[in-house]
Order: structure tokens, then C-alpha cells, then sequence
């Protein structure tokens, strides 16, 4: 069974206290934070949308807006491809550009992506005037931010564990850098990468729904699409549409995890460097379906032919025939010391605005009730792992120890941490309503449909993988009941348990930004927090207090991460981890 | 053939940083030549630099002094006209076979179409056809190495270098694939003038070279050269070969004079000695062995390692630390069991444990250390941090985290000292 790793491991890094050039990182990324947000205070009004595209509830536009939908979303994977490629690259090659990009990614991927989205769409929109791009290149940006971090880093950890003997191997039959990365480095980099994309894709399903409907100072911002769809929807009180909004998202999550997901899964199994073994883990028909039919087997021909020249492409191959000649050891250490220039004047900059926006913007009373706001998202973050955990550890476990089980519900489980719970969220505001519950506690359970499953598919891996012969020992000298749970069954899963409630939890607190205020027709239900101190600022056009919720937001994440998650994971793995 | 000189190896030291201001010597002015049409084994212990100076011979580390000469000229890079083998094969797992074999001639920039027929008649040549569409892990280890093989010929180096390359895989595989190598070397099926090979087992170095280097390590140096005029194919029954193989034995455990000398003077190894990952099963083991009736205390080191199926890196380990202990003697070849050496096999469970303890804390002044440190303080505790930052005074972070994990294992064992994983504690408790 796959080790569920995503998010979890990226955070992971050597040291798990903050060092200065983590501190150095959330200086220059609150400050770009801050930038942004003055700038778009500049810009906001009044905004030049040009036409407004009119939206229609009629279910046959519905395959349409679903196009469009995954478009954006494909698109932004590209930037984020991209990204890795350059930045990863850039990261694990250069040890001056690593000591600040890598903090910087760390810092970043603790960002609420809808705050990112609220704070960035203006400035998009100015970049774009009269036209509906500025937008479009927000909401493909949103969902790029929600997707990029955990791939880069993951492909940047995968390039600095490349195995010693194959880098040898390619300086002595003298590979060029060009040939190098795309025959070892991406090859080797290509499980965790794709895994990471997939988790990557399946959490930006979410955002990508969330951003096509926002509201930026007091004006609706509309994208033809699914979410879209369903805003409309939710201020026509149409429940009719937003059920067929539901059915086609959960169409078009099937047909991406049947096409995509499970054959690229399953492709990458190749590219595990392990050399034992043929276990197939993955199945999936469609890979069935593309090896026998001719027309994909042309495709697949053309396709390595088209990677046969693309490796060899003459221009970056110059180096085979002639010796590398030495760079000047001068050039480059005038570059470094460039670099360094640049990076002391980007922090001392860094510094001044976030000095001068403490100095001007904020006062100790605004950052006491962000930080309790904070506090109380927070314990809504750790309810719904509590909650999460009570219900799905047990169920968990049941199934993972059942591989019969395990192999049906392991794949139901991922596809529904890909369903955009988004488009639930009408479901649970008409029960708050009709039931008269209390909305400070029943918008949790929001923020829960979402993330269980990761803690789900996390357990019932973690299950699978006890060994056999442990649960056999346990059986045979009588451990049961109690003493089964702790002395076998909670330690064997821990690590992947952990690695569940890392992610659950990130997306979590991303979650809240769209969870704390909800609405249903001209009804608009209301929860203390963080989250809806972020989503009102952003409608209502605050930037500053936007920038501080944004901030808080994620100085909460970071020094959760540094606090708590990260030496919780470094225990898993070196005490509880089975090889 | 004419004997044109292909290497040249001149004055060639390597030291890796340790820590700030603190270098550690791995090769120390390794010189020596090698010809053309001529196999030479590097032979060694591990630890020895020998894999090291083949890397530095390929051009793939630097050396620290002395240089490196190809045909006359200095190597400062990997050069074209010498590939090599490795000893965990590094294969691309993503890559089948023919396209793995591929990967130098891509490199070069030869055309598809020529890549491929030369690839495919590597693969013919190496025994591989039928195979050229698998991946790497659907075959077994032998036939992964054939991949290597054809991998490193088809790009007609002019020396095959390789590094260890069977010693991954099982007996009777590794016999197989080196008269198959042997014989594509006698018949000239290649264009190959040398082959230069890196290796820890005996047997090997003289079934295949026709030059044996020997190394001794702690800095690596080059003991002995040995010229081996035996034909091939080496029958390793005949009188000649053992002769030869024992000889090597000898080579290789013969400390030289004035390291053997100190060691007699002092009675001790110092605090610095890099001690074996060596276990006490093993020690026992072997104890036991010499001691058996049919043994009386006595044996031929080559007959030690084939006995036990043991080759000498994990041989030589073992039969140091049981001389460090004074549990045995070794001289010219041969180990012989001491008087205490008896005791403690004779011993009990708990009789043996008083034994090495003794000898344990006599004779490893590491021992002695971390016994003598706990023995003063109040609390009888000390962390682990304390004892292996002394000893990153004169290993490596790696090296000293490894000595720490065997002297707790070793002490755990004697019960001089007990070990808390969880905190990092050493203690004088035993454990409640």
C-alpha cells in the first residue's frame, strides 16, 4: 500500500525550531503580504469588470461551466509544473538561492489560498482593465498558490535524495545537465511528484470551486463556472440547481480520478527506485483500455519520440563534445555577493513596511482580537481532527485490516478528499436553518466533510501496513481490547495518522476562510473566527485588516507546524515508523 | 601487445573535512602505473580508500595532492574513453533495459537509428537478447550487472573500470558472470586495452588480475604489488592459486612493523580506534569455531573465511576486535585462540558476560572512558551528546555516531553501563 505522504513530509525539514532564515522568510513574505494589500487599497475602486458575463441556472449550461472549471484548474497546474521545474531546481542546485527560497515556500504554503485570491484579484484586475482576464488570472492564480508549494518542495526534497551512484553514473557517461534532469532527476523525482500533484489537484478542487464567486469591496466578481453556479444558485435559494451542481461535480471528480489520477498512479509505479519486486498496487481499468487500443498505442509511440528529441535537443546538449571548461571562480563569486546585496536590500525593505504598517495600521487592541479571533478558529481546527479522529480511527482501522475492504474503500476514500465540499455547503446552511442550530459550533462540521478523509485514507493505509506476523504475536499471546489498541494497533498507525491530521489540518484553517460565513438566499450565517474576519474584509474592502487576518492566519500555521507538527512527525518516523 | 603505459598514477592523497580545521587522511601518496592489456585488482579492506581512488582515477573526485594521468593526459573530469561498472549497477529503474544501455551513446549524441543497432549488439554480446524491452527490477541481480556490463562496453571505453561489481551479487552468479567478462576479454570482443577493478575479496583479485594491489587502510595506502602470472582460465583447487591466495592473507594481516610495534608497547589501541561493527554473536561465533576439537585452537585464515562462508570484509572485522580483546593472536596467516579466549567460550551465559567485561574495560579505552566518567559523577549519568562529541575530536559526526552505537552495544552486553534510546542517557542503572 502507498505511503500517504504529502504535505506532511514537506514540512519536514532538518531542524524543527526556527531558525533566522525562517525568520528572515516571514519578514519578506509579510511584506510582499502587505505590499499587495496597500496596493490593492490604491486600486480598488472603481473597477472596470467590462461586460458581465450573464450566468444562467439552466442545468444544460452545466457541461460548459464544468469545462471551464477544469480548464482553470489545468492551467494552473501548468504554472505550477513550471514553478517546480525553475524554483525546485533553482533550490536544490544553488545552496544561496535554497537558504531563503525553501523558508520562503514554507512560509507561503501556510497562507490561507482565499485570502492569497482576495488580496491579489485586484491588483489582476488593474493589470487587465475592461476585461474579465484580470479575474480569470486571479482565480488561476489562487488555485496555482493552493496547489504549487507541497509539489515544488516535494520535488526539491526528491532532486537532494537522488542515489550517489546515479549521479555518477551520469558524469561518466557524461550526461549534459539538460539530459540529466530529464533522464534521472524528474524520472527520480516522478512518484513523489505525481503523488503530490494529485493531492495538490484534489485539495484545489476546493479553491478553484471557492474563487469563481468572490466578493472584493462590496462588488461580486463572477467567472463562468461551477462555483459560480452554485453562488447563483445560493442567492436564488434554488435548490434544485444546486443539486445538479453537486451531480455534476461529483461527475466530473469521477471522471478525473478514472482518467487522470488512478493511470498516471499507476504509470508512475515505474519510476519507484526500488529495484525488488513487481507488486502492482494500482488498478485501473483505463490503463487497460489505453494499452489495447491501437489509436493510443500510435499516441504512445509519438509521444516517446517526441521525449527521445526533447532529452537530446541539440542546444542544451553543446557540452558532449567539448571538455567542460571551469567557470571563472571570480564571476561567480561576484554573483553571490550580488545575490546577497539584492537579498539585504529586499529584507531591510521587508522590515520598513512591516514596521511602518505595525506603526500606522495596527494597534494593540485590532492584533489582541485578530489573535482571539485566532485562537477561536483554532479550536475549530482541533475539533474537527478531534471529531474527525473519534469517528473515522476506528472505522479506519476495520477497514485497513481487511485488505478485501481496504482495496474498495482506499479509492472511495481519495475520491471524496477531491470532492469540493464546497458545493455542499447549502446542503448543511438549509439544516442550520430548519434545525435553528447554533451557528458558532454547526459550521464545523463544514470544515469537517472535507477533511476527514484525509485522516480516513491515512488510517486505513497505516492499518494495511501493520505486518501480519505483528497482529499474529499480538493474537497469539492473548493481546486484546484495551492493550491491542495501545500496544499495537495506535503505534503501528501513528505515523500515518500523522500524516492524515497534518494535512487534514492544513486544509482545515484553509477551510474556515469559507466556512465561517455562509449563506442561503438573502440569509448570511455568521461565526466568530478568523476565517470570516478574513472573508468580510475581503467584501467589504479593508485591505490592512485583511492583511493582519492573512497574517495571523498564517503565523498561527507556522508556529503550529514548528510547535507541534513537525516534532511530532520527526517522533513517528524515528520511533514509529515499520521498514 | 605492446606494455604502453595507459594510467599513471602519481603522488595521490585524499583527505575529506571532518570538521572546522580538521581533515581526515583516506589516501596517503598512492602511486602506481597501469598498462595496456593488463587487469589490475585494487584489493582492500573496506575503509581502505580504494574505492575512493577509483573514483579519483575516473575523474570523478578530485584529489587533494598528486595527480592523475589518461594517455599522458591530466584527468580533471570524467573522460570519454573510460566508463565504468558499478557496484550496485545504478540503473535507471524507470528505463528499460536497451534504453539504459542507450544512455551513453544518447549522451554522446549518436543518432537514434545507430544507437539503437549498437545498443542491441551489447546487449547480443553480453548474453542479454530477449531482454531488451525489460525494466531493471523484473530481472535478477546477475542479469541487472549484464545491463551494467553492456551499459559501460557500448561506448567502446578504452578502460572498463568497475567498482566491486560482484560483489552484490550471490556465489555461484558472480563465478558465472566473471568467466563470462574473462572470456569476452580473452577473445578481444571489445575494444577495451584495460580493465581496472576495485575489491574486498580474495579469491577475486586472483581468479581475474594479472596485477594484485594490495591496500592497507587507516590512511589508505598501497602495501604490496603483486604480479600474477597464472593463466586463465585459474583453476582455484590448484596448488599455485591457494599458494598465491594465502600469500595475499598474508599481506593483508600483517600489520606493518611499527604499527605492530606500538601495539605490542602500549598493549592498547586508543581512544581514537575506529572500533568494527562487529557483534558479539559473531565474536563468540568464531571463538567457538576455533575452539571446536577438529580446530584445536588454531586456523588458517583463508580456511577461516571459506569455513564459515565469511569474505574478509566481514571477516577481518571480527578477528581484529577478538586480538584487540586478547581473545586471540594472529601471526603469518593463521589465528590461534589465547587462554582467555578459552575461558570465555568455556564460560556460561553470566560467566562470559564477567569475562569480556574485564577485558572489555582493560583493553578499550573507550570503555574505560565512559565507565570511568559515569563512575565519578554524583548521579552516575551522562548524556550520549557528551561522548560522541569527544569523539568528533577524531572522527567524523558519521563515524563517531557509528563507534557510539557499537560501545553501547558492547557495554550493554558486559553491563558496565546501561543506555536510555529515548532520552540519550547513560547510566550505571539497570533497567527497572
Amino acid at each position: 500500500m502507498r505511503n500517504f505522504t504529502g504535505y506532511a513530509t514537506t514540512i519536514l525539514r532538518k531542524q524543527y525550531t526556527l531558525n533566522r532564515w525562517d525568520l528572515l522568510a516571514l519578514f519578506i513574505v509579510f511584506g510582499i503580504l502587505i505590499l499587495l494589500a496597500l496596493a490593492a487599497k490604491q486600486f480598488s475602486v472603481p473597477y472596470q469588470l467590462g461586460q458581465v458575463v450573464p450566468l444562467s441556472l439552466s442545468p444544460s449550461h452545466l457541461p460548459d461551466y464544468a469545462l471551464q472549471t477544469v480548464m482553470r484548474m489545468l492551467i494552473a497546474l501548468l504554472f505550477s509544473l513550471l514553478f517546480t521545474f525553475t524554483i525546485g531546481t533553482l533550490a536544490a542546485k544553488n545552496a544561496h538561492a535554497e537558504k531563503i527560497l525553501i523558508p520562503i515556500i514554507d512560509i507561503l504554503q501556510s497562507v490561507p489560498v482565499l485570502g492569497f485570491l482576495s488580496i491579489t484579484v485586484v491588483g489582476f484586475i488593474a493589470l487587465f482593465p475592461g476585461s474579465l482576464w484580470g479575474p480569470e488570472c486571479a482565480s488561476i492564480f489562487a488555485i496555482f498558490t493552493s496547489q504549487v508549494w507541497n509539489i515544488t518542495l516535494s520535488f526539491y526534497q526528491s532532486l537532494r535524495t537522488v542515489p550517489e551512484d546515479l549521479k555518477e553514473a551520469a558524469a561518466m557517461f557524461h550526461l549534459s545537465a539538460w539530459q540529466r534532469f530529464w533522464r534521472i532527476e524528474v524520472p527520480f523525482a516522478m512518484p513523489g511528484l505525481l503523488w503530490n500533484v494529485m493531492l495538490s489537484m484534489s485539495a484545489s478542487w476546493f479553491f478553484v470551486v471557492a474563487s469563481e464567486a468572490i466578493t472584493v469591496s462590496g462588488q461580486n466578481i463572477v467567472l463562468p463556472g461551477i462555483g459560480s453556479y452554485i453562488a447563483l444558485a445560493i442567492t436564488h435559494s434554488n435548490i434544485k440547481a444546486v443539486v445538479y451542481a453537486i451531480l455534476t461535480m461529483f461527475f466530473v471528480i469521477l471522471l478525473y480520478d478514472q482518467l487522470l489520477f488512478r493511470p498516471l498512479v499507476k504509470w508512475s509505479e515505474r519510476f519507484k527506485a526500488e529495484q525488488t519486486g513487481t507488486e502492482t498496487t494500482t488498478k485501473a481499468w483505463s490503463v487497460k483500455l489505453f494499452h489495447r487500443s491501437r489509436l493510443f498505442r500510435y499516441a504512445g509511440f509519438f509521444l516517446a519520440l517526441f521525449a527521445d528529441k526533447w532529452i537530446n535537443i541539440s542546444i542544451f546538449n553543446r557540452q558532449n563534445t567539448a571538455e567542460i571548461k571551469p567557470t571563472n571562480p571570480w564571476l561567480t563569486y561576484f554573483i553571490v555577493i550580488i545575490w546577497y546585496i539584492v537579498l539585504a536590500i529586499g529584507l531591510i525593505s521587508a522590515i520598513v513596511i512591516v514596521y511602518n504598517f505595525i506603526q500606522n495600521s495596527l494597534t494593540v487592541v485590532d492584533l489582541k482580537h485578530t489573535l482571539l479571533l485566532g485562537l477561536i478558529t483554532l479550536a475549530r481546527v482541533i475539533a474537527t481532527v478531534i471529531v474527525s479522529t473519534i469517528i473515522w480511527l476506528p472505522i479506519g482501522v476495520w477497514i485497513g485490516l481487511k485488505p478485501r475492504v481496504a482495496e474498495i474503500a482506499q479509492p472511495v476514500a481519495q475520491f471524496l478528499a477531491a470532492f469540493p465540499t464546497y458545493v455542499l455547503f447549502p446542503v448543511v446552511v438549509i439544516m442550520i436553518l430548519h434545525f435553528h442550530l447554533n451557528v458558532e459550533i454547526w459550521v464545523t462540521p463544514l470544515m469537517l466533510l472535507g477533511t476527514q478523509w484525509y485522516i480516513l485514507f491515512n488510517v486505513i493505509a497505516g492499518a494495511a501496513a501493520i505486518p501480519k506476523d505483528l497482529r499474529q504475536a499480538a493474537d497469539n499471546f492473548g493481546v486484546n481490547g484495551w492493550l491491542w489498541w495501545i500496544r499495537l494497533i495506535l503505534p503501528g498507525i501513528f505515523p500515518y495518522y500523522i500524516t492524515g491530521a497534518i494535512t487534514a489540518v492544513g486544509n482545515a484553517w484553509n477551510t474556515t476562510v469559507a466556512a465561517e460565513v455562509v449563506s442561503w438566499g438573502h440569509i448570511t450565517l455568521h461565526a466568530t473566527g478568523l476565517g470570516a474576519f478574513i472573508s468580510d474584509n475581503a467584501a467589504s474592502g479593508n485591505f490592512p485588516n485583511l492583511a493582519i487576518g492573512i497574517g495571523v492566519m498564517s503565523l498561527f500555521v507556522v508556529v503550529l507546524n514548528h510547535v507541534l507538527w513537525r516534532p511530532l512527525y520527526v517522533l513517528a518516523k524515528s520511533r514509529y515508523q515499520l521498514d | 601487445m605492446s606494455q604502453e603505459n595507459i594510467i599513471d598514477v602519481q603522488h595521490v592523497s585524499k583527505s575529506f573535512k571532518k570538521a572546522e580545521h580538521q581533515e581526515l587522511l583516506v589516501l596517503d601518496d598512492i602511486n602506481f602505473k597501469m598498462n595496456s592489456g593488463e587487469i589490475v585488482a585494487l584489493l582492500g579492506k573496506s575503509g581502505s580508500g580504494k574505492s575512493t581512488l577509483l573514483r579519483i582515477i575516473a575523474g570523478l573526485i578530485k584529489p587533494t595532492n598528486g595527480q592523475v594521468l589518461y594517455r599522458g593526459k591530466l584527468v580533471t573530469g570524467p573522460v570519454h574513453g573510460i566508463a565504468m561498472v558499478f557496484q550496485n549497477f545504478a540503473l535507471l529503474p524507470w528505463l528499460t533495459v536497451l534504453q539504459n544501455v542507450e544512455l551513453g551513446l544518447e549522451a554522446l549524441g549518436v543518432p537514434r537509428t545507430e544507437r539503437r543497432s549498437r545498443a542491441l549488439k551489447a546487449i547480443d554480446t553480453i548474453g542479454l537478447d530477449g531482454f531488451e524491452s525489460a525494466f531493471p527490477k523484473e530481472l535478477s541481480g546477475g542479469m541487472r550487472q549484464r545491463v551494467g556490463f553492456a551499459r559501460a562496453l557500448v561506448v567502446n571505453p578504452d578502460i572498463l573500470i568497475m567498482d566491486e561489481p560482484f560483489s552484490a551479487l550471490d556465489v555461484l552468479t558472480a563465478d558465472n558472470l566473471r568467466s563470462d567478462l574473462l572470456d569476452l576479454w580473452q577473445e578481444k570482443k571489445t575494444n577495451t586495452n584495460g580493465i581496472l577493478f576495485v575489491t574486498h575479496n580474495i579469491q577475486e583479485a586472483a581468479s581475474l588480475a594479472d596485477r594484485i594491489i594490495v591496500f592497507g587502510s587507516n590512511p589508505g595506502t598501497i602495501r604490496a604489488e603483486l604480479e600474477v602470472k597464472l593463466k586463465h582460465p585459474r583453476n582455484d583447487q590448484d596448488i599455485e592459486f591457494r599458494n598465491l591466495v594465502d600469500q595475499v592473507y598474508m599481506l593483508m594481516t600483517t600489520r606493518p612493523q611499527d604499527e605492530r610495534a606500538q601495539l605490542l608497547r602500549t598493549q592498547k589501541v586508543h581512544i581514537d580506534y575506529r572500533l568494527p561493527d562487529v557483534s558479539i554473536e559473531e565474536l563468540t561465533g568464531l571463538l567457538e569455531t576455533l575452539d571446536a576439537p577438529e580446530h584445536r585452537g588454531r586456523m588458517d585464515l583463508p580456511m577461516v573465511a571459506e569455513y564459515l562462508s565469511l569474505n574478509i570484509d566481514d571477516l577481518f572485522p571480527v578477528t581484529e576486535v577478538l586480538e584487540i580483546l586478547r581473545f586471540a593472536n594472529i601471526s603469518k596467516g593463521d589465528i590461534e585462540i589465547t587462554l582467555s579466549g578459552r575461558a570465555f567460550v568455556n564460560a556460561d551465559i553470566l560467566e562470559r558476560k564477567k569475562i569480556f567485561a574485564t577485558h572489555l574495560l582493560k583493553y578499550v579505552p573507550l570503555a574505560q572512558h565512559i565507565r570511568k566518567v559515569l563512575d565519578e559523577r554524583p548521579g552516575h549519568r551522562a548524556t550520549k551528546e557528551r561522548f560522541v562529541n569527544e569523539l568528533e575530536d577524531f572522527l567524523t559526526e558519521q563515524e563517531a555516531q557509528r563507534v557510539f552505537k557499537i560501545i553501547v552495544d558492547w557495554g550493554r552486553y558486559a553491563e558496565i553501563f546501561a543506555y536510555d534510546s529515548n532520552t540519550g542517557i547513560l547510566s550505571l542503572e539497570n533497567p527497572a
